[in-house]
């Protein structure tokens, strides 16, 4: 086994996603079988190769620090699951 | 006449020449809908009233237009991942809820600022993770050719529209094949253009480093038509292209002389349904026939492909849909602090595959494994990008099937994962190098199912991708055949 029950518990956590004991138990295989198959990729060496970043190795698009959008705030707060006038309202973030 | 029968440029013809209406052919596409939906199920939601308030309009447009634009008056249907303004949009998922987008993405835009008519949004595989459309939260598409087979994914549902002649033509995104692989599955065209070709804004993101929007048309030349209007930079997507957009339709000339023409040989695996091979070799003949030079080629790094994708996407998506919160749109559990909504919210709001890839691709960048798993496949990635660059010093196209097999039955393939993962591993490797390809037609199988080609050119080299694909099918008519419904 590559992946332990604990560390697909933490994983979970780390992706804000409560796992049911079943899910977690056939999660630990799925993801175990499909990280075996990723073993294949030691095969190669890659010792000189840079990592990809970009298909197009075009330069960084940069525009000036200036406002172009018109004020929204009804229409961005409309699919709001809870609002306060121009707030959206949220769980306490802070104890 | 069967007005939903017709492609873009037939009805743009007749259009112009006033022999029918936008609102009779956005009435006759409804009409098809209402009476074949029910077996097909292509769309989540439809825009009826709207579509005909745009059909109105571009009747007007056509009144004092003695040349309008291709587009002018035809229905397009949207893939349910595309924002569209005051439509509901799903992304085939439960966790947005009635989402309600408060503005038109750029491909949208650009589709009604063409005078294009949106008939609805297509069902997907949520989020557009599946290769079947058996993932979408809602129900799972239909192949129109057989009514038991999966229409392809994840954009199965414009797809089967189009084969099912539900619209006029359609928009989809492809990641890892989801344009091309379901028009394989339904024996339609379907285009991925260059990464940076199209603009991305507007569309709910899965991989930020390969998604990209393309046509779902029934020939080639439909095909050039609607590249036309999507294609060119847009300054709200940071990683479209600057390049400038040729004329596709004066690419499709027929002429294939000394084009060469690459086979890879790492593409006919044993595994692949006998029947998809020989179309394809059938097809690569063909080409010869027109005058093309084929050679074989060698893609070494093939068989890594799907590791690497699996990698590289799911990390993307891990962080793309970190953003489905339940704080500012969508779905929001009622729980007793901040974490337990974040975590209830998302358990209950995103399905099976989602959550798997969301594991995979936090786990593959999380501390301790980063290395291991992120860097090596995006080193492994420069590799295969390395591939198709040689390749290209040699030829001017690659082709080879689009799909080992034609389309599988509904439920086959959903017990193990690794097994659908599989299934992508001729479309996958161009996503990766951010290449143009598109598949059409080829043939079918013994089942009458149809047969997929894939023809895969340089980057910003749609036009010669479009030549080719048009010469072959003006040559063999596959497009012709349509399914009974």
């Amino acid at each position: 086994m590559k992946l332990t029950r604990e560390e697909v518990a933490r994983v979970a956590l780390l992706a804000r996603l409560r796992l049911t004991p079943d899910q977690a138990s056939a999660l630990t295989d799925q993801l175990d079988h499909i990280l075996v198959y990723m073993d294949k990729l030691n095969q190669i060496d890659t010792a000189n190769v840079e990592p990809f970043s970009h298909a197009l190795d075009s330069a960084h698009a940069l525009r000036s620090d200036k406002v172009t959008n018109r004020p929204n705030a009804d229409a961005l707060l409309a699919n709001a699951p809870d609002r306060d006038e121009t707030f959206f309202k949220v769980p306490k973030i802070l104890e | 006449m069967n007005l939903t029968a017709l492609t873009i440029h037939e009805a743009s013809d007749k259009l112009r020449r006033r022999e029918i209406s936008s609102v009779e052919l956005t009435a006759a596409v409804f009409e098809r809908i209402a009476a074949t939906d029910d077996k097909v199920r292509a769309y989540l939601t439809l825009a009826h009233d709207q579509a005909i308030e745009q059909a109105k309009s571009a009747d007007e447009q056509l009144k004092s237009s003695a040349n309008p634009a291709p587009l002018l008056g035809i229905p397009i249907a949207v893939k349910d991942n595309f924002l569209t303004l005051g439509l509901r949009t799903t992304c085939a998922s439960k966790i947005l809820g009635d989402f309600i987008p408060p503005y038109n993405g750029t491909t949208v835009e650009r589709l009604l600022s063409a005078g294009a008519v949106i008939v609805g949004k297509t069902n997907l595989d949520e989020f557009a993770m599946g290769s079947s459309a058996e993932n979408s939260a809602f129900f799972p598409t239909r192949n129109p050719w057989n009514l038991d087979r999966i229409p392809g994914g994840s954009s199965g549902g414009s797809a089967a529209a189009v084969a099912a002649d539900q619209c006029i033509a359609a928009v989809g995104t492809d990641t890892g094949g989801s344009i091309r692989q379901p028009a394989a599955c339904c024996g339609i065209v379907g285009m991925k253009p260059t990464y940076g070709r199209v603009s991305r804004y507007g569309i709910i993101a899965f991989a930020s480093s390969m998604d990209q929007v393309g046509p779902m048309t029934k020939d080639v030349r439909d095909s050039a038509l609607l590249l036309q209007t999507l294609a060119g930079h847009d300054p709200a997507d940071s990683t479209s292209s600057h390049l400038p957009v040729p004329d596709y339709s004066a690419a499709l000339t027929g002429n294939l002389k000394s084009l060469r023409v690459g086979v890879p040989k790492e593409y006919f695996i044993s595994g692949m349904q006998p029947e998809v091979e020989h179309a394809a070799r059938q097809a690569v003949r063909e080409l010869e026939n027109a005058g093309a030079l084929v050679a074989e080629i060698s893609l070494p790094r093939t068989e890594y492909a799907v590791a690497v994708y699996y990698i590289v996407a799911t990390a993307e998506a891990s962080s793309n849909l970190a953003r489905y919160d339940g704080m500012r749109f969508g779905y929001r559990a009622d729980a007793k602090d901040l974490t337990e909504t974040y975590m209830i919210s998302r358990a209950e709001g995103f399905g099976a595959e989602v959550k798997r890839r969301i594991m995979l691709g936090t786990y593959v960048l999380s501390a301790g494994y980063y290395d291991a798993y992120y860097l090596k496949a995006q080193r492994v990635r420069t590799l295969i990008k390395n591939d198709f660059a040689e390749a290209f010093k040699q030829c001017d196209v690659i082709v080879t099937p689009t799909a080992p097999t034609t389309a599988f039955k509904i439920g086959e393939k959903t017990q193990d994962p690794l097994q659908m993962y599989l299934s992508d591993i001729y479309t996958i490797s161009i996503n990766l190098a951010g290449l143009p390809a598109i598949s059409l037609p080829c043939g079918f199988d013994g089942d009458g199912m149809p047969i997929g080609l894939q023809i895969i050119g340089n980057h910003f080299d749609e036009s010669t991708v479009l030549r080719t694909a048009h010469a072959y099918e003006q040559a063999t008519e596959w497009h012709k055949q349509k399914p009974k419904l």
